[in-house]
C-alpha cells in the first residue's frame, strides 16, 4: 500500500477536486435560475406559478429533503467513529427520505402534465421543469450513489476511502439540499405567492 | 409493422441519409478510407495490443498529450479544407452554385468554425497542459490520472459526432454558435443542428473536467518550495485558463441542453412561440464564449512567455505584472459578453458599460506586450522559429488587438457588426495569438518528448508562408468590412467591386497552405534525420524545471521532486554548476495502472450522442447505462496504481546516465 502521508494527499485532491465539482455545478444552477427568472412572466396565456404550485405540498417536499440533509450528517458522524452498523443504517434512512422526495416531486409532475399543463405549454413551464427537473436528476444519481455506498459498507470492511467517500457523498447531498433551497425560495414561494 | 420496427431501430436515419453531395462525400470517404487504411495497417502489422497497451489505455499525461495534438493536427487540416472551399467559392463567385450550393456553404462555414474552436484550438490547449504542466511545476502526474484519460476519449467521441456529418446526414447550417431561432427545430429540422449540439456537449464536458482537473493540479501538485509566485509564467497562464473553464463551461452545458430540450421534447426557452426568447440565447452562449476566447489565448500568450524568456537568456520582464495581467484578463472576460450583440438593443448606458470594459482589455493585454518586447530588450536574442512565431504574433495580435478596440465602440459596431471587418479580427486574434502560439510552443517542447529537435530551414519557410499567406488573408477582409461586405455570403452581386479583394484573400489562403505543407515536411524529414539530431535534456539552454529531466522524460517524470527555492529554478542552478556527488536517495514510485475504462465511457458517450441526434431511443438508454455501470466499475475499484521500486528507478536512472 501507499504511504499513509501519500494516502492522505490523493484525499486531500480528491476532497478540493470535489468542491471545484460542485462549484461548476452550481454555475449550471446558476443558469438555470437566471432562465427561469428571465422566463417566469412568460406563461404564453397558460397558468402561473401562483395557479398551479400547492405549497403545502412543496413544504413537506423540502421537510423531507432537509431531514435528509440532517440524516446523512448523521452517517458521516457515524463513520468517522467507525460505527458501521449505524452509519449503514442511517444511510438507509436517507435513501428512504430521498426516495421519497424523488417520488413526491415525480407526482407533482405527473399531476402538472396530467392538467394539460407540460413543458410545451409555455416557457415559463419549459424553465420550470427544466430547473426542478435537473435538480431532481441529481437527487436521481445521488441515491444511486447512495446505493452503491450502502452495499459496499455491506459487502467489505470499513477503511478509510469508504469514510472518505461518504464524506463526499454528505458534500453532494447538502449541495443539493442548498440548491433545493433556492429552488423552494426563488420558484415557488416568489412564484407561488404573487 | 416492418415499418414500425425499422423506425425503432434506426430512429429518424434514412437510407438517403447516406447520399451526399459531391464534394462532402469525397471528403467524407477519403477520412473513412484512411481509417479503413489504418485499420488493414495496424492488423498486418499486428499492432493493436501494441495500440491499445501503450496508447489507447494509457493515463500517462505525456501520451494524452500527444493524442491531443495529433487529433488536434488532424482537425486543424479539416478545418483548413474547410477555409479552402470558403475562400475558393468566395473568390470564383458570383453565380451562386459554381463551386458550392449555398446549403453546403453554409454547412461548412459552420464546421470551419466549431471545429477550429472545440477540436483544434481546445486540443492544443489540453495537449500542451497535459505535456507541460506536471513538468514544469515538478509533478509526476495530473491530480486525477483517470479523468483525464475520461476528459481525452470524450473529446475524441466529440470529434467523431462533428465528422460524422461527412458520411452520414448533413451538418449544422446555423453558424458556429447556432443561433436561435434558425437554430431551432421550425427552421432547421434536420439532424445537422443536433450534431452540432451533442458534438459539442460531450466535447464540452470533457474540457470541464479537465479543466477541473488541471485546476487541481496545479493548485495541490507543486513541487515543494514553488510558491505561487514562483510558477513559470506558462503555469499562471493554465491556471487562469483552466479558472476561466471552470466558471465559462457549465453555462455551455446548460445553453446547449436548453437548446437540445427546445427542439427534442418541444420546450419554449429560444422559440419564438410560446413566450421564448431567442436573444437570451445568445446572452447565455456569449457569457461562455467570450471567455472562451480568453481560455484559449492565455495559455498562447504563457508560451509566449517562456518562449520569449528562453530566447533572449534573460528572466522574463516583469514578473508580477505579468501575473496580476493574467489575472486581470481572467475576471474582466466575464464582464465583455454584450459587445458581441450591441445592436441588440440593452440601450445607450448597457453599451457604453460594456463598450467600456471592453477597452478596459487592452490595458492589461498592453501590458503583456510591453513586458515582452522589454524582456527582448538588451537580451541576447537568439532567432530561432519559435522566436519568428513570436515576432510575428507580436506584429498581427497587435494590429488585430487594435481593430478589437475600435469594434468596442458601440457606435462603430453598429456599423462592423457582422462584417467581414469582424471576421478579420478575430481571425488575427486567433490564428495570430493561439495558432501561432501552438507552432511555437510545438518547435520550443518538441525535443522535450521526442530526443530531437526540428529542422530549423523548413521551419523558417513554414513561417515565411504563414506570415506573408496570413496576412494576404485577412487584410483584404478588413477593407471589405469597411466596404460592407458582410460575413457568411456564398454570393455577392459583380457590381460591388469586392471580387479583387475576395481573389488576393483566396491567394493568402493558396500560401498559408504552403506553409502548412512545409509544416508536414518538417515533421516529417526532421522524423527520418531524427540520429543527426539528436539532443540532449537541455537543447535550448531553458530556464525551467522541464529541461532538467531526460528527454523524452521517463514514465515517472521526476526520480526525486526536485526542491524550488527561486524562480528559474533550473537556470539558477546551471549558474551555480554545483557538481552534487551526493547520490540521490531514490524512493519508491507510485504510478496509475493503464485503464481500459476511460475509451469504453467514451464509446457510451458516442453511442449516447448518435441515439439523440438519430432519436434511437434504444440505444440511448445502452449508452447512459454503459456510461453509469463502467463509472461504478471504476470508481469502486481500489487497486489502480502500481508500484514501480527505488531500484527500478536508480537502474532506469542509471542507464541513461543522469546520476
Amino acid at each position: 500500500m501507499k504511504h499513509p502521508i501519500e494516502a492522505v494527499a490523493v484525499q486531500e485532491k480528491k476532497t478540493i477536486g470535489f468542491w471545484m465539482y460542485l462549484m461548476t455545478d452550481l454555475i449550471l444552477f446558476a443558469s438555470l435560475f437566471a432562465t427561469f427568472a428571465v422566463l417566469r412572466g412568460q406563461t404564453a396565456g397558460g397558468p402561473s406559478g401562483s395557479d398551479i404550485f400547492n405549497m403545502p405540498f412543496v413544504l413537506l417536499e423540502t421537510m423531507i429533503l432537509l431531514s435528509s440533509s440532517f440524516t446523512v450528517g448523521l452517517a458521516v458522524l457515524g463513520s468517522r467513529r467507525g460505527y458501521k452498523k449505524q452509519t449503514i443504517c442511517w444511510l438507509v434512512v436517507t435513501f428512504v427520505l430521498g426516495a421519497t422526495f424523488l417520488t413526491l416531486e415525480l407526482t407533482e409532475f405527473t399531476r402538472l402534465v396530467a392538467e394539460g399543463y407540460s413543458w410545451q405549454r409555455s416557457a415559463f413551464l419549459s424553465a420550470f421543469f427544466t430547473l426542478v427537473g435537473t435538480h431532481g436528476l441529481h437527487i436521481a444519481v445521488g441515491l444511486l450513489w447512495l446505493v452503491v455506498l450502502i452495499v459496499r459498507l455491506i459487502k467489505f470492511r470499513f477503511r478509510q476511502s469508504d469514510i472518505h467517500r461518504l464524506a463526499l457523498f454528505g458534500l453532494f447531498w447538502h449541495f443539493l439540499d442548498v440548491v433545493w433551497i433556492f429552488i423552494f425560495s426563488i420558484v415557488y414561494l416568489i412564484g407561488g405567492l404573487t | 409493422m416492418m415499418q414500425q420496427m425499422l423506425d425503432f431501430i434506426f430512429g429518424r436515419l434514412k437510407p438517403s441519409d447516406f447520399v451526399q453531395e459531391p464534394i462532402t462525400a469525397i471528403a467524407g470517404y477519403s477520412m473513412v478510407g484512411a481509417l479503413i487504411l489504418a485499420i488493414i495497417g495496424l492488423t498486418y502489422f499486428k499492432k493493436w495490443r501494441w495500440l491499445w497497451r501503450t496508447w489507447i489505455t494509457t493515463l500517462d499525461p505525456k501520451k494524452i498529450g500527444i493524442m491531443y495534438i495529433l487529433v488536434a493536427i488532424v482537425m486543424l487540416l479539416r478545418g483548413l479544407a474547410d477555409a479552402v472551399l470558403l475562400r475558393a467559392q468566395q473568390a470564383l463567385d458570383n453565380a451562386a452554385g459554381t463551386l458550392l450550393t449555398s446549403n453546403q456553404f453554409q454547412q461548412i462555414f459552420s464546421a470551419h468554425g466549431s471545429i477550429m474552436i472545440f477540436f483544434v484550438a481546445m486540443g492544443i490547449i489540453f495537449g500542451v497542459f497535459n505535456l507541460i504542466i506536471p513538468l514544469q511545476i515538478g509533478a509526476r502526474d495530473v491530480a486525477f490520472p483517470f479523468l483525464n484519460s475520461v476528459s481525452f476519449w470524450l473529446f475524441v467521441a466529440g470529434m467523431i459526432l462533428i465528422n460524422a456529418p461527412l458520411v452520414v446526414g448533413q451538418f449544422s447550417a446555423a453558424g458556429w454558435l447556432a443561433y436561435p431561432p434558425l437554430s431551432e427545430l421550425q427552421y432547421s429540422p434536420n439532424s445537422g443542428v443536433d450534431y452540432w449540439i451533442w458534438s459539442l456537449q460531450i466535447a464540452g464536458i470533457g474540457s470541464l473536467l479537465s479543466g477541473i482537473n488541471f485546476f487541481v493540479t496545479i493548485l495541490k501538485m507543486r513541487a515543494p518550495g514553488m510558491t505561487l509566485m514562483k510558477m513559470p509564467i506558462f503555469v499562471w497562464s493554465a491556471l487562469a485558463s483552466t479558472g476561466l473553464i471552470m466558471f465559462a463551461f457549465p453555462i455551455l452545458t446548460a445553453t446547449l441542453g436548453m437548446l437540445s430540450l427546445d427542439r427534442l421534447m418541444g420546450m419554449h426557452f429560444f422559440t419564438t412561440t410560446g413566450g421564448g426568447n431567442p436573444m437570451m440565447y445568445i446572452n447565455l452562449i456569449w457569457a461562455w464564449g467570450h471567455p472562451e476566447v480568453y481560455i484559449l489565448v492565455l495559455p498562447a500568450l504563457g508560451i509566449f512567455s517562456e518562449v520569449v524568456s528562453t530566447f533572449s537568456r534573460k528572466k522574463i520582464f516583469g514578473y508580477t505584472s505579468m501575473v496580476i495581467a493574467l489575472l486581470a484578463i481572467a475576471i474582466l472576460s466575464f464582464s465583455v459578453w454584450v459587445h458581441h450583440f450591441f445592436t441588440m438593443g440593452t440601450g445607450a448606458d448597457v453599451n457604453a458599460f460594456f463598450g467600456i470594459m471592453t477597452m478596459i482589455i487592452a490595458i492589461p493585454t498592453g501590458v503583456k506586450v510591453f513586458n515582452w518586447i522589454f524582456t527582448m530588450y538588451r537580451g541576447r536574442v537568439r532567432f530561432t522559429t519559435p522566436m519568428l512565431w513570436f515576432m510575428g504574433f507580436i506584429v498581427t495580435f497587435t494590429l488585430g488587438g487594435l481593430a478589437g478596440v475600435l469594434m468596442a465602440v458601440p457606435a462603430a459596431d453598429f456599423q462592423l457588426n457582422n462584417s467581414l471587418f469582424l471576421v478579420a479580427h478575430f481571425h488575427t486574434m486567433i490564428v495570430g495569438g493561439v495558432l501561432f502560439g501552438a507552432f511555437a510552443g510545438f518547435t520550443y517542447w518538441f525535443p522535450k518528448f521526442t530526443g530531437f529537435t526540428l529542422n530549423e530551414r523548413l521551419g523558417r519557410y513554414a513561417f515565411w508562408n504563414w506570415i506573408v499567406g496570413f496576412l494576404l488573408a485577412f487584410v483584404p477582409l478588413y477593407i471589405l468590412g469597411f466596404m460592407g461586405a458582410t460575413r457568411r455570403l456564398d454570393s455577392y452581386d459583380p457590381s460591388l467591386g469586392w471580387q479583387g479583394l475576395f481573389i488576393v484573400a483566396g491567394i493568402g489562403v493558396a500560401i498559408i497552405c504552403v506553409g502548412v505543407f512545409f509544416q508536414l515536411l518538417q515533421i516529417g524529414y526532421s522524423i527520418k534525420k531524427r540520429h543527426e539530431n539528436r539532443v540532449g535534456n537541455d537543447p535550448w539552454n531553458g530556464r525551467s524545471l522541464e529541461w532538467s529531466i531526460a528527454s523524452p522524460p521517463p514514465e515517472y517524470n521526476y526520480a526525486v521532486i526536485p526542491t524550488v527555492t527561486q524562480r528559474d529554478e533550473f537556470w539558477e542552478q546551471k549558474k551555480k554548476k554545483h557538481g552534487s556527488l551526493i547520490k540521490p536517495a531514490y524512493q519508491d514510485i507510485w504510478l496509475p495502472k493503464n485503464s481500459g475504462l476511460g475509451p469504453i465511457i467514451g464509446g457510451f458517450a458516442l453511442l449516447f450522442g448518435i441515439a439523440v441526434i438519430w432519436y434511437m431511443w434504444w440505444l440511448l438508454v445502452i449508452g447512459l447505462i454503459g456510461v453509469i455501470v463502467t463509472v461504478i466499475i471504476r470508481l469502486t475499484s481500489d487497486d489502480t496504481e502500481r508500484k514501480l521500486s527505488a531500484a527500478a528507478v536508480a537502474k532506469y536512472e542509471l542507464k541513461r546516465g543522469i546520476i
